[in-house]
């Protein structure tokens, strides 16, 4: 890697400070930051840690019965804190990468980066989570904006997100057999004024909602509702390991194996 | 009742205490005083012409030592092929140069095109990213039958087209093969790919090059499997430097599948560099480096045709083979798609003509060379899957009808070039059909139909030709090597044995199961003695670890040496005895006259060996013996193997629910280890089934260049085996009656898992017939809806 200064601030406003040098880059666990800076595929002046600020980590219940996770939060911490206030979240913390990877990478992170294919784009915008930053709150609707894309501000710091608890959700992920990331994964969550889908790992565009799954949901949530519906293949991402029919098709089971999980 | 120690005891492999708690020499860990580091500048570019290179500003770059191009080396050789090939019109093969450092173009991605030395990697990175270098792209020769056409772009421009060689073995006249399948009550085809694979072991490749002023003595630490190889072909073929100035270390060595016996650029340029710069010379492989440039494994596209008579009698097989060889020949690679795969297409079955054609083809890509199994796999592969499809199309049982066909008679010569010593393949079947419950299956079916999966099995039989092997016939069939193996048996004083052998362990186990063999024969502990290896300056000259053949033909070694110390030993014995020497027998550890109770201990007769007070003067003293032995003939391990797999038909996933193999691998010395080896082996092989693809674009640029990709087999793909090797027919013509067990589980499981598939779908009303590996859910799914 190019050399880089390091900074490990304490608080969220020396986290800042930190930030404002020209080519600074924040980091969370590293998990893909680290690899492509291994690889000279980026070249930033200054690395500012989020680890060492203590109120950006750990998993709590707000007022309003909502989770709040801070954005230096380890997927693991989630796994394990979140079962018991949110289990289909922890359930999909508990699937990311391996235990090394689990203990390093940070939902802030994940989020920031949006990989098409990771698995907390779809937990967040399935839920309809509000991504809380050093400056703002952010839908999650409007948050993630494509492929790698955010609405994230130069230096903006994702501090927590919180999650309205729905009455029942599921995370099914298929795997993409070489990464393990997800070839498709599908995020349902069934809340008292609707249902939510979102998908990841199958569109060009990055994570989705699946707005006609969603509509027939809300009719009747029932494992056939979705019977002889279809996501728009030509949208979807070819590769290696599936084209784009395929991974259209794998929607349409992951979401019918995300609705009868939560029947 | 299982011995506790010797030949046949499951003793503990001590080499994994060091393994297992960090304490490991690898390569890596070698830092010489005063050491650089080299960085290589590769080719991005699959195909091209250099048309500029200027290394002056990475020259005055800090801590770059000096910058190497394809310049520096036109005074030495080019990494050499061991192996000529004579293709069917006796001509030999195309053999083009092949570059430590590029020289005018480069020929696949990784090429590597200049080399920096620094003080440090970071600088070394630094400085080859200021390399400034023009190249011009031309068209990439990727897909095999186009680059066989008249016309076709050529990798190398000095040949005549891009056909190494045309080969054939068996039938040479076609209009007899022609007739053969024109009279067949039924011909079974099937086109199918063996696909291409990265050994990818855990340890990448390192190199670090040495040279002392004041000697001119050279040393190279390698990550290698048959250190006396690398020297011998650094010093007679690349570099012209003199075989007794130069040792060649390969330490403890984290893996190697074959990938780690070829002579590398890399290892010769250390060498080379260290020397132009005076200084030691480190380079380790980073895993992206390894995607593009170990040799890789496999990559044939081939067309099977199996005639039948009226009875279902194999009565002829044809195979015609595209076999990529990428950009260079790589060290053995010649070898591969020829001696090591057509020799197997008899299979297990008694078909009387057989004619296998090969055309081996130069690409712009990464060289291939032998893996795991090595010609061996991709010759199973082909046939277990015709006679499969065979025993679907006429509507009969695949065992039965592979039963029908086996060899039963022994020693039984091939249509294609090798004599069988001996083997039991019903009897093998038989131990299959029991530790697998074949006869549990249709149950196991309805309770996994019931869960809406789809079950199937899948049946495969393989032999393949191991401890590799003997040198007059493999001189005859192209080798420019010998084939044998050397050990020296070094006694000391006090009774503790040093073993120096040819054979490299990177995960064999030699050092417990060698020393298994020497205790037994003397009948002292195992703790007793110490096998050494890896290091040219203190092993005779062997020939390494690959072909399944370090205990066939290194452990014979061994075994003369050994036998050659007890004939002294007992000299000695006899002399203390004052009996005479006809008289001594060996047992437990003590000398005694027969039909006497006077005895000497081991320990007494080793020390009179080196204290020659009281000694026989026509004894010469000392206890130390050598062995060279070259093998009589291949071994030919053989085995059935079933797989049981559960496909899921909403997404086309695959999962082994049950795999059993039972082998046929002759006398076992540890049969811990030889399941280690099985299990490691059969995780390979559904690796490539399910999951292994490296694949290019059409442009050369490789699509699977790192982990993300390319999808290894973790430990949740693959079930919990049974492994059953109890049907031992021993070899017939080493002393230890030993076979090879090291890649069986890699040639037996691929087409086990391919079959089962297929049965699965059938089974579930798809008529599917064929899917190439990797058998993905991609693919499945695309397969049952196509």
């Amino acid at each position: 890697m190019y050399s880089f200064e390091f900074e490990k601030p304490s608080t969220i406003a020396d986290a800042v400070a930190a930030l404002a040098t020209e080519e600074a880059q924040a980091l969370g666990g590293g998990q893909t930051l680290i690899p492509t800076l291994k690889q000279r595929l980026a070249a930033p002046s200054k690395l500012v840690s989020m680890s060492g600020i203590p109120e950006m980590h750990g998993v709590c219940v707000e007022d309003d019965g909502s989770v709040s996770i801070g954005g230096a939060t380890s997927h693991a911490t989630v796994a394990r804190e979140a079962a018991g206030s949110y289990s289909a979240l922890a359930a999909l913390a508990g699937q990311i990468g391996d235990p090394a990877v689990r203990n390093r990478g940070t939902i802030g992170g994940s989020v920031a980066n949006n990989d098409p294919a990771a698995c907390y784009p779809a937990g967040v915008l399935g839920s309809g989570a509000t991504v809380v930053t050093n400056t703002r709150q952010i839908a999650a609707d409007d948050f993630f904006q494509g492929m790698f894309a955010t609405s994230l501000d130069e230096g903006e710091i994702i501090t927590s997100i919180r999650f309205p608890v729905p009455q029942a959700a599921s995370y099914q992920k298929f795997l993409q057999p070489a990464s393990r990331f997800a070839l498709v994964g599908v995020y349902l969550a069934r809340f008292a004024g609707g249902v939510r889908v979102a998908v990841t790992g199958a569109s060009e565009d990055g994570v989705f909602r699946w707005s006609e799954a969603e509509q027939a949901l809300n009719k009747e949530f029932r494992s056939d509702a979705l019977t002889g519906l279809r996501v728009n293949p030509a949208n979807m991402i070819a590769d290696l390991h599936g084209s784009k029919e395929y991974r259209a098709h794998l929607v349409s089971v992951m979401t019918k194996r995300a609705i009868e999980a939560c029947i | 009742m299982p011995k506790d120690s010797g030949i046949g005891a499951s003793s503990k492999r001590r080499e994994d205490v060091r393994f297992l708690t960090g304490a490991g020499n690898y390569t890596d860990d070698i830092n010489v005083h005063g050491q650089t580091y080299v960085h290589f500048l590769r080719s991005d570019i699959a195909h091209g012409r250099i048309k500029s290179l200027d290394t002056s500003t990475a020259e005055a770059m800090p801590g770059v030592v000096k910058v190497f191009t394809g310049k520096d080396f036109e005074g030495v050789g080019g990494m050499p092929c061991g192996w000529e090939v004579t293709d069917k019109h006796g001509a030999p093969m195309q053999e083009p140069p092949h570059p430590i450092l590029a020289q005018g173009k480069v020929r696949h991605v990784g090429d590597p095109i200049a080399a920096v030395v620094a003080d440090s990697l970071e600088q070394a990175r630094d400085a080859a990213e200021a390399i400034d270098v023009d190249i011009e792209e031309l068209p990439a020769v990727i897909d095999m039958k186009a680059a066989a056409q008249d016309g076709a772009t050529l990798v190398h421009d000095d040949l005549k087209n891009n056909v190494c060689y045309d080969w054939q073995l068996g039938e040479t006249d076609d209009a007899k093969v022609n007739e053969v399948f024109a009279n067949a009550a039924h011909v079974t085809t099937l086109d199918l790919v063996n696909n291409r694979l990265v050994a990818n072991p855990m340890e990448p490749r390192v190199a670090v090059g040495e040279y002392k002023r004041g000697t001119d003595e050279y040393t190279l630490f390698t990550t290698s499997q048959n250190p006396h190889v690398i020297r011998l072909l650094m010093c007679a073929f690349v570099l012209g430097l003199p075989e007794h100035k130069v040792r060649v270390v390969a330490p403890d060595v984290g893996g190697g599948f074959g990938t780690k016996i070829f002579h590398y650029a890399e290892e010769a340029f250390c060498t080379f560099a260290a020397k132009a710069c005076n200084r030691p010379v480190k380079w380790t492989s980073s895993r992206s480096e390894a995607f593009m440039s170990d040799a890789h494994g496999r990559d044939h596209v081939s067309k099977i045709e199996l005639a039948l008579d009226a009875d279902n009698n194999f009565i002829g097989l044809r195979t015609n083979t595209f076999a990529n060889l990428g950009a260079y020949l790589s060290t053995f690679s010649s070898s591969v798609p020829t001696w090591l795969h057509g020799t197997l297409m008899a299979g297990n079955y008694k078909t009387p003509v057989i004619q296998v054609n090969v055309k081996a083809m130069f690409t712009n890509t990464v060289p291939v060379d032998a893996y795991r199994g090595a010609g061996r796999p991709e010759a199973t592969y082909q046939l277990e899957r015709v006679v499969d499809k065979a025993a679907r199309e006429l509507g009969v049982d695949p065992i039965a009808l592979r039963r029908q066909n086996f060899i039963t008679q022994f020693p039984y010569d091939t249509p294609v070039a090798l004599t069988y010593d001996t083997g039991n393949y019903n009897g093998t079947m038989d131990k299959l059909e029991a530790a697998a419950d074949l006869a549990g299956f249709a149950a196991r079916r309805a309770q996994s139909e019931t869960k809406g999966k789809l079950r199937g099995l899948g049946i495969n039989c393989y032999i393949e030709a191991c401890g590799i092997a003997p040198s007059n016939i493999v001189g005859m069939l192209g080798a420019r090597a010998g084939l044998y193996d050397a050990a020296t048996v070094r006694v000391n004083a006090t009774g503790s044995i040093s073993v120096m052998v040819g054979a490299h362990s990177h995960g064999q186990g030699h050092e417990t199961a060698f020393p298994q063999v020497v205790a037994d024969m003397i009948g002292i502990d195992e703790s007793m003695i110490e096998i050494v290896h890896g290091d040219t300056s203190k092993i005779p000259f062997g020939m390494g670890t690959y072909g399944s053949r370090s205990l066939a033909v290194c452990g014979s070694a061994m075994v003369k040496a050994t036998e050659k110390v007890i004939d002294k030993a007992k000299k000695i014995a006899a002399h203390l005895l004052e009996a005479s020497e006809a008289d001594i027998e060996l047992k437990d550890g003590q000398f005694s006259v027969a039909g006497t109770d006077k005895s000497v201990a081991w320990g007494d007769v080793t020390l009179t060996a080196y204290v020659p007070h009281n000694y026989p003067l026509e004894v010469e003293p000392g206890l130390e013996e050598t062995a060279f032995y070259d093998p009589a003939n291949f071994t030919f391990p053989s085995g059935a193997y079933a797989c049981e797999v559960e496909v899921d038909p909403e997404t086309g996933k695959v999962s082994i629910e049950a795999f059993t193999a039972a082998d046929d691998f002759g006398n076992i010395v540890n049969p811990m280890i030889v399941d280690g080896q099985v299990h490691g082996g059969i995780g390979q092989g559904i690796g490539q089934a399910l999951l292994e693809n490296c694949a290019y674009d059409e442009n050369g640029q490789l699509l699977s260049a790192s982990f993300m990709d390319y999808a290894m087999p973790r430990a949740d793909d693959v079930p919990f085996y049974g492994v059953d090797h109890s049907s031992q027919t021993p070899c017939t013509h080493n002393p230890l009656g030993v076979k090879g067990c090291g890649e069986a589980g890699a040639i037996g499981s691929p087409p086990a898992v391919v079959n089962a598939v297929l049965d699965a779908l059938n089974s579930g009303g798809k008529a599917v017939d064929h899917i190439d590996m990797p058998v993905s859910p991609s693919r499945v799914w695309a397969a049952m809806n196509g």
